[in-house]
């Protein structure tokens, strides 16, 4: 995925008439899933003049930008317009951000994950600004007849000093849409920025609080039939057979079928995971009424053989992947840990001579970690509208990933893809689930089916149930010392159930002369996906724990042995590839020990842990604070610091970080999913154990590094170091290392209540 | 199917649903009132989290044949203009983050500064402690909570 700005035929003015037929670039009011009021159709604008795919302008001076990424509540929709609002030089307050449809002609990299929006989005963001500005400041230079160097805006206003003329970006907007495109544009300083770095309200927070429809469960139109799906009981079976009947006749039921997602010689993409090909689907008045013919239907499921498909690669090579059969049990998974572990797994990285380091050593230290899989778990659970007629699809639901699902919807539907039509919800949470978007074929195949628009919902049963989890991984870490206690090798040998968690050129490597990091996989019939940080929410878990063991195993502060390890990558680093920048590492380090006053005796019962991990981009490094007055944990305090360059959004950027923060600390504690023959053990919040008010940490402080560089991610990075944070915390208030996660048992072995 | 009548953010609505359908679902599949949203249906997540006669109630496990004459106020009710006490410091907070589970938090905030209007710490996390947020907003809504109450 490219970040620059596509090009492409841009309209000089677009007329407001497009409102009612839902049109593709005026369209809020279908998204919004009900009509416009009186009001708010006659405060809009006759005529908009379109500047480029982000920026239109009417003559009134209102200003729409479209936000183009799908927001899951990281606030992109408000931060990204921000930064296209900072460079146009418009006031803020007569912005109307606008989600726009998937539109890959206009928008590249429509595409919410990875925490790469702001990333990839700066720079073409802040080239459509400028640009847009430029423009404006070209008509107003030609309407004036002066030099336009001799132009200047600011808040949504064109000046000319010289003669004291000035106008309104309203007023030069239907000139400046006949200009050419200019191709080189003037980037504001840092010092320049008047939007970017000031906290703004998330744009569609009156709505929320209002309980205006925004989400895709909340849509709906006339004539619209509500479905649902009955997925297999258990991973590794299928569909035998239905029997319609037994529900048919319910009441409020119109139709009972099988349906098929994916034609048998797709070539899938690699977010086309599809935990079941075949379901049943119900379709009927109101989703009560589904829900009771879900509850009486009868259907046989067989356990299903190994199954295969391909998959395509890149340069058009495709691979064959195989889906093995059986039934799959956490005991199983344990006990493949178990055998892995004594296997040799596949070498990452070797440097210098680990195998002669660890023969000499005088002390080796050998732990294991464990984690198991997570469910997702989105607030939302999955949902899509569709509505399919002849030669064409009209999809609306939560989707992260549109450009990944379009060519499959097509596919299955037999149309050419120019004829699917996604457009984005907000989503109630996204966290890696929805980048897998084949709810939006369920939804698409059933309303083809019917020859209806419906609206498809999961139970929250079937949502738990359905799969795409983060995966079980597990990791073994072993350092060899010297009779000084001086770190002689590091050997970790990390995999999981189905892929490992390992990003071997990350630090500790570089730091390291002797250093081997080994990976193993095995296949499952248990579907996984992206899940906030992949990989490194384990991994940090465990190498960050291992650390903490390490440096007090030497004798050292761990905060103080992190900082002599990444001297040595910073000065003499070990190794070609390190993927990280060492003194960037090193400076939340030592913000987060200035922070959080950690060379000070912590308050009276209090117990402080550390933990730093590099991912997405950014640096964090973490202090949680634990107490455990009477034998209940508290989690008194959370300290962050945080390199993720500049700051768009300073207070929504917390609020992000607190949530990566209180996400930690639950699936730290509390999350869990096994599996007993193939069906999971939970399937709704009675037993899924998620963090609620009560065990949410008491304080949290996140403090960003300030050095003007340009941004990175923010979504994930909070995430991984909260696990080993808060381990080496409950190490110092209990005397107990925490290997397993969740911690919970642990705790509760020894009386501790959370 | 049977007809009820329901007394809905001051208005009578008349509804022909299958009596044991939950109130959750009238209001969003019949009335249009999208608003209270689903996430559990077994009272264990507070999204659909109503005010049942100034109580919160959890609207998924309540069949709408149980609600008589009694009546049920939505997030759509709750103010008129988007001005509650709650919304107001919701807003100044910035509390959402996806925002699916704002509603439901909202509504047992109000129903909690109708019983308690000082509440401590304590009260707002046993008030609060059904409502999931799945995001992760606890520390907000705990703090926009006490800036409405010090504004009531
Ligand atoms: S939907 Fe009612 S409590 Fe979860
Ligand atoms: S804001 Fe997303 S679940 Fe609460």
């Amino acid at each position: 995925m490219s970040s620059s700005i596509p090009s492409y035929n841009r309209r000089k003015f677009l007329k407001a008439t497009g409102i009612a037929g839902g049109g593709l670039l005026l369209n809020f009011s279908w998204l919004a899933g009900q009509a416009l009021t009186p009001q708010e159709l006659a405060a809009m604008p006759a005529e908009w003049f379109e500047l480029n795919s982000f920026v239109k302008i009417a003559a009134n001076g209102a200003v729409t930008l479209y936000s183009a990424n799908p927001e899951f509540g990281s606030n992109v929709k408000t931060s990204m317009p921000m930064i296209l609002a900072d460079e146009l030089n418009v006031d803020w307050q007569k912005v109307t951000v606008e989600q726009a449809d998937f539109f890959p002609k206009r928008f590249n990299r429509q595409f919410t994950g990875g925490s790469q929006g702001i990333r990839q989005g700066w720079k073409p963001l802040r080239t459509a600004g400028a640009t847009a500005r430029q423009m404006l400041h070209e008509a107003a230079a030609q309407n004036w007849s002066v030099p336009v160097a001799e132009i200047s805006s600011a808040n949504g206003m064109l000046h000319h000093k010289n003669s004291g003329k000035s106008a309104s970006f309203g007023e030069m907007a239907s000139l400046a849409a006949t200009l050419p495109v200019p191709k080189n544009v003037q980037l504001k300083k840092e010092s320049e920025f008047s939007i970017i770095g000031k906290s703004k309200k998330n744009v569609d927070l009156k709505n929320i609080i209002t309980g205006k429809p925004l989400f895709g469960i909340d849509h709906k139109v006339p004539g619209m039939l509500y479905a649902m799906i009955v997925h297999p009981p258990a991973f590794g079976m299928r569909l035998k057979s239905v029997d319609a009947a037994s529900v048919k006749l319910m009441p409020g039921i119109k139709d009972v079928f099988p349906i098929k997602i994916m034609n048998e010689e797709y070539l899938r993409n690699f977010f086309d995971t599809a935990t079941f090909i075949e379901m049943v689907a119900i379709v009927g008045n109101s989703t009560w009424e589904v829900m009771q013919a879900k509850k009486n239907l009868n259907a046989t499921w067989e356990v299903a053989p190994d199954t295969t498909f391909k998959m395509a690669g890149f340069q058009g090579n495709s691979t064959t992947q195989t889906i093995p059969g059986g039934l799959e049990s956490t005991e199983g998974h344990r006990k493949v840990f178990e055998e892995m572990r004594k296997k040799p797994g596949n070498i990452l990285r070797k440097d210098g001579n680990p195998e002669e380091a660890f023969s000499k050593a005088s002390k080796i230290i050998e732990r294991t970690y464990t984690a198991p899989f997570l469910a997702h778990n989105t607030m939302e659970p999955v949902n899509c509208f569709a509505h399919v007629t002849k030669d064409k699809a009209l999809i609306y639901g939560p989707t992260q990933a549109p450009e990944f699902i379009v060519g499959t919807i097509a596919d299955r539907l037999g149309m050419p893809k120019e004829n699917i039509q996604i457009n984005l919800a907000r989503m109630g949470g996204g966290f890696g689930l929805r980048a897998y978007s084949h709810h939006m074929v369920e939804a698409a195949v059933i309303s083809q089916k019917v020859g209806a628009p419906i609206k498809m919902l999961y139970t929250r049963e079937d949502d738990m149930t359905y799969g795409i989890y983060r995966p079980t991984y597990t990791a073994t870490y072993r350092a060899a010392l010297d009779q000084q206690n001086n770190l002689l090798a590091l050997h970790v040998k990390a995999g999981g159930i189905p892929e490992s968690p390992l990003h071997q050129n990350r630090f500790p490597a570089g730091a390291i002369d002797n250093y081997l990091a080994e990976g193993w996989e095995k296949s499952s019939n248990i579907t996984i996906g992206a899940f906030r940080a992949p990989r490194s929410n384990f991994i940090a878990s465990a190498e960050q724990s291992f650390l903490d063991e390490l440096a007090e195993a030497m004798g050292k502060d761990p905060i103080a042995f992190r900082l002599e390890l990444l001297n040595r990558a910073m000065t003499n680093p070990v190794g070609k590839n390190n993927d990280y920048d060492a003194k960037r590492y090193a400076s939340v380090l030592e913000l987060v020990r200035e922070k959080s006053n950690w060379n000070s005796p912590s308050d009276a019962g209090n117990h402080k842990g550390v933990s730093a991990y590099f991912c997405h981009n950014s640096y964090v490094a973490e202090v949680v604070e634990t107490s455990l007055k009477n034998n209940k944990l508290v989690v008194e305090k959370v300290v962050a610091a945080v390199d993720c360059g500049i700051v768009v959004n300073p207070d929504a950027a917390i609020n992000m970080a607190e949530g990566g923060i209180v996400d930690g600390v639950g699936n730290a504690l509390f999350g869990e999913l096994s599996f007993n023959e193939g069906i999971p053990d939970k399937k709704n919040f009675d037993q899924y154990k998620m963090i609620r008010q009560k065990e949410a940490p008491r304080k949290i402080e996140v403090h960003f590094v300030n050095n003007g560089k340009e941004p990175t991610g923010l979504g994930e990075p909070l995430f991984p170091p909260v696990f080993a944070a808060l381990a080496n915390s409950l190490y110092k208030a209990t005397g107990k290392r925490f290997y397993e996660q969740p911690f919970l048992p642990q705790l509760k072995a020894n009386e501790i209540a959370v | 199917m049977a007809k009820f009548q329901l007394k809905i953010n001051g208005k009578t609505q008349t509804v022909d649903v299958d009596p044991n359908t939950p109130i959750l679902w009238v209001l969003r599949d019949h009335l249009n009132l999208v608003g209270t949203k689903y996430g559990c249906g077994i009272a264990a997540c507070g999204a659909c989290t109503i005010h049942l006669n100034g109580v919160a109630v959890r609207s998924c496990s309540l069949p709408v044949s149980s609600i008589g004459t009694g009546s049920i106020t939505t997030i759509e009710g709750l103010s008129q203009n988007a001005d509650h006490v709650l919304q107001k410091a919701w807003e100044e907070h910035d509390v959402p983050q996806c925002g699916y589970c704002q509603a439901g938090q909202i509504m047992s905030a109000a129903a909690l500064l109708k019983r308690k209007p000082k509440p401590s710490d304590k009260d707002i996390e046993d008030a609060m402690n059904g409502n999931l947020c799945r995001c992760g907003t606890y520390l907000r809504i705990k703090e926009a909570i006490k800036t409405a109450s010090k504004n009531l």
